[in-house]
């Protein structure tokens, strides 16, 4: 604590035990115990803090608004804790070359508001963008219902500074389109802080489209709303968001904001286009056809950007809307194929009856990114076993469906004893080398995303010395 | 569909032996990319096998062998109405070289980076096992974001047999269109052009999308969809000695002013994107290039001739860490030897 004050200055790191225990973990399940907390104000303090707890043998968890789903923040074997949250200026907002340079503690939806009079717009949007922070959106490769058409974090991220393991600061890509040698900046990014803290992020910004057209439709059946995704992409649209709402969200989100979702639809689809006016106004048409052909009872087309923002009210506020049902929720976020969307969804329902568990969906249906939605109490006795033999269920259902743990939450804690399910032992030999190349020290966000064991037995095959 | 699929996963154990049993591996796919960067110092060569693995239209995914040529690609997809926009210069490239030197295609602006396209990737290791890694969605983040370690690798980390790539439908429309405005003016009122290719004196501008779009984005930038319509775009810089330059694009103009005092150097530049590719008609042009970009805070890569001008033309960023990299897949710097630098040192004798 000593050294840390010395770097960091008064008042910048914290050991009280009611301190610690609210960076205890993220917004997942998984719970840990920090040794301190830190609060850096400037990049300059994480690199000296990282070299404190180097020199204390310890190692250091990054963690920005805690929003992370899936105990990538979580503290694991008594670490110090380095928050970013201090780290909030917007450095550099350059409309010529459409970047800016921001600190990773900036919030994902105040650095689109503060490029919004120039014309352009930071692309990923998760659904938390109010609360969490352009660093953890790197740390977990962030997505969002707009990266259908525009792509996930590692698409946006130009260049990163970073601090590695041992406090050592470097610049990982650059503005130049092509760096030299391996694509360190994309190997970094989707790290979930294990291969060291970001301490400023240079992001692409993109113009805002000249025309955006938002509708929702609505179905008798969740089969008829998927197939309708299939229907538009085979159209050769691609969307710029595609989300679909089953019908326990859909009542549960119009009781909360009243954004004028039928009540009484089975799923509804939100679809956006954007782009240019005659190419926006075809392909609006065309969802009308598509939607229609499938049995959509409706389809209404935003009039305007208050209708457009009310309905997109609706779904970013799906989350807050199941707080009313009950007090807890379990989230999952694997992604499976298009075209499996209806015979996944209809185990996933079939594993909520068995586990007599409420289940919700809403999810972004365009690139198969499901979010089922367990609602529970955790008060009542042995639901937690339940909630979690029902979350294994649906993993392993998506899973032989073709499709993958995680589409933009990440793996962290909680789901890296799941990654054997999809990579042999060779395949995370592979992933566990890449990331002991970068991190050395092993002390940056230790434990995560790779299971216990990813290396052994991979070891005596590689020649001695081979290990730096 | 009448695509015609072909495993590739289950006839690559002779490759894996080959790989595992050599002391210098280096694939080989069409040669169309092989003088990119630092040349090999050779040993057994080695193929990916090539054909469809699998292509369902509605996932916006292809599956296919490293070895098959970009035409081949094209043109599967093209019967369903997609692309995947990797736009080699030489359509007989192969998928695997293409993302092995990691050379983006000049609609870039509009479509992104090479190194976004690929979703899943497996390869063969130094020591013969076949790895995979990322997944084949549109939307993953489960594990450490092997593919982009792969893109434009030079073949030094494995080699690649099997990739999954994202597609996207064609434009109804894609037209080059010819004008002589300030190419930065004309981008700053167009939405997002697909290509604005400027040699100094021209600019050739690609606009994709729907009919009346692309006649209305050419008339907002001033230019005339109609008159000095040409096919097929631009001519790239051809000549013996070629490379590309990497920039930011402010800094372009400028740098594009420096070249022009080059005798026997021509160029195009990619306005928006900072590439500038470069053709010279002997090795010092291509060097008095690399000079100029570096002044301009940029990089030459070698691409073609100028023999025993370096690749790179400077020490590699962040080279400790891509040499750790490289050890941790390669120990005995057996793949493709002599590209990249940072590659292991040669493993002493056994005793």
């Amino acid at each position: 604590m000593a050294d840390l004050e010395a770097a960091l200055g008064p008042g910048q790191a914290r050991a009280e035990p009611l301190e610690l225990a609210l960076y205890q973990r993220d917004a997942g399940v998984d719970r840990g115990a920090a040794a301190a907390v830190c609060f850096p104000t400037r990049g300059a303090d994480v690199a000296a803090a990282v070299r404190v707890a180097a020199r204390h043998g310890r190692s250091f968890v990054a963690r920005g608004s805690g929003t992370g789903l899936a105990g990538g923040a979580t503290p694991v074997g008594d670490p110090l804790v380095i928050v970013t949250t201090h780290l909030t200026r917007i450095l550099e907002v350059n409309a010529e070359e459409q970047y800016a340079w921001v600190e990773p503690g900036v919030l994902n939806l105040d650095l689109s508001r503060a490029v919004q009079h120039l014309g352009l717009h930071y692309a990923p949007d998760p659904s938390s963008q109010q609360a969490c922070t352009i660093g953890g959106n790197v740390a977990t490769n962030a997505g969002g219902p707009h990266c259908l058409a525009s792509g996930v974090t590692a698409m946006h991220v130009l260049a990163v500074e970073v601090v590695l393991g041992d406090g050592s600061v470097t610049m990982l890509g650059g503005l130049a389109p092509d760096q030299a040698g391996y694509d360190l900046r994309g190997c970094f990014v989707g790290s979930e802080g294990t291969m060291g803290i970001a301490t400023r992020i240079a992001v692409r910004l993109l113009p805002d489209p000249p025309a955006v057209r938002t509708l929702l439709l609505d179905f008798m059946s969740i089969e008829s709303a998927a197939a309708t995704v299939s229907g538009i992409i085979a159209e050769g649209i691609v969307p710029a968001a595609l989300e679909m709402m089953d019908a326990q969200i859909t009542r549960a989100v119009e009781d909360f904001v009243g954004a004028g979702y039928p009540r009484d639809a089975a799923a509804v689809l939100l679809v956006e286009l954007d782009g240019l006016p005659s190419g926006v106004a075809a392909q609006v048409e065309a969802v009308r056809a598509v939607g229609t052909e499938h049995g959509a009872r409706t389809v209404r087309v935003a009039a305007d950007d208050a209708e457009r923002a009310l309905l997109w009210k609706g779904r970013k506020s799906a989350f807050g809307a199941i707080a009313r049902i009950a007090p807890d929720y379990y989230l999952h976020d694997a992604v499976v194929p298009r075209t499996r969307l209806v015979d996944v969804l209809q185990n996933v329902y079939k594993i909520a009856d068995r586990y007599d568990l409420t289940m919700m969906n809403v999810f972004h249906a365009g690139d198969g990114n499901l979010h089922p939605l367990i609602v529970f109490d955790q008060r009542e006795p042995g639901i937690w076993e339940r909630v979690h033999a029902a979350g294994d269920a649906i993993l392993r259902t998506c899973i032989d469906a073709g499709g993958v743990l995680s589409g933009e939450h990440g793996i962290g804690l909680e789901k890296r004893e799941a990654m054997p399910l999809i990579f042999s032992a060779d395949d995370l030999d592979a992933q566990a080398r890449l990331r002991d190349a970068f991190d050395p020290s092993g002390r940056a966000n230790p434990q995560k995303i790779l299971p216990r064991g990813s290396r052994c037995g991979e070891m005596q095959r590689v020649p001695e010395g081979a290990w730096v | 569909m009448g695509v015609t699929v072909s495993p590739v996963l289950d006839r690559v154990d002779a490759l894996q032996a080959r790989i595992a049993a050599a002391d210098a591996v280096v694939p080989v796919g069409a040669r169309t990319h092989w003088e990119v960067g630092d040349p090999t110092t050779g040993g057994v060569e080695v193929h990916a096998p090539g054909g469809i693995v699998a292509y369902d239209p509605a996932e916006l995914t292809v599956t296919v062998g490293a070895g098959i040529t970009v035409g081949e690609l094209a043109a599967v997809l093209g019967e369903a109405g997609q692309e995947c926009p990797l736009d080699p210069r030489a359509p007989e490239a192969t998928v695997g070289g293409v993302l092995a030197t990691g050379l983006s295609g000049p609609r870039r602006l509009r479509h992104g980076p090479l190194r976004d396209r690929l979703l899943e990737v497996r390869f063969v290791t130094a020591d013969g096992r076949l790895v995979k890694g990322g997944g084949p969605t549109v939307k993953n983040v489960t594990g450490y974001d092997v593919p982009r370690l792969l893109v434009g690798s030079m073949g030094t980390i494995g080699m690649l047999v099997q990739v999954t790539l994202r597609c996207q439908p064609r434009a109804r429309v894609a037209r080059w269109i010819t004008t002589r405005a300030d190419p930065f003016e004309a981008r700053r009122r167009m939405f997002r052009p697909s290509c604005i290719a400027w040699d100094g004196e021209t600019t050739r501008v690609l606009l994709e999308g729907h009919p009346d779009d692309v006649v209305a984005e050419a008339q907002a930038a001033g230019l005339d969809a109609d008159a000095d319509a040409v096919d097929g775009g631009p001519g790239w810089p051809d000549g013996a000695h070629r490379g590309r330059i990497s920039v930011r694009p402010s800094r372009l103009r400028e740098l594009g002013l420096a070249l022009d005092e080059i005798d026997g150097v021509s160029w195009l530049a990619e306005v928006g994107v900072g590439t500038v590719h470069v053709a010279a008609a002997d090795p010092d042009g291509l060097v008095a290039a690399r000079a100029i970009a570096a002044a301009h805070e940029g990089w030459l890569l070698r691409e073609a001739g100028a023999p025993g001008v370096s690749g790179y033309g400077r020490e590699l960023p962040n080279l400790a860490i891509l040499e750790r990299i490289r050890a941790a897949f390669d120990p005995t710097g057996k793949l493709s030897p002599g590209r990249l630098p940072g590659a292991p040192a040669p493993a002493p004798s056994p005793p």
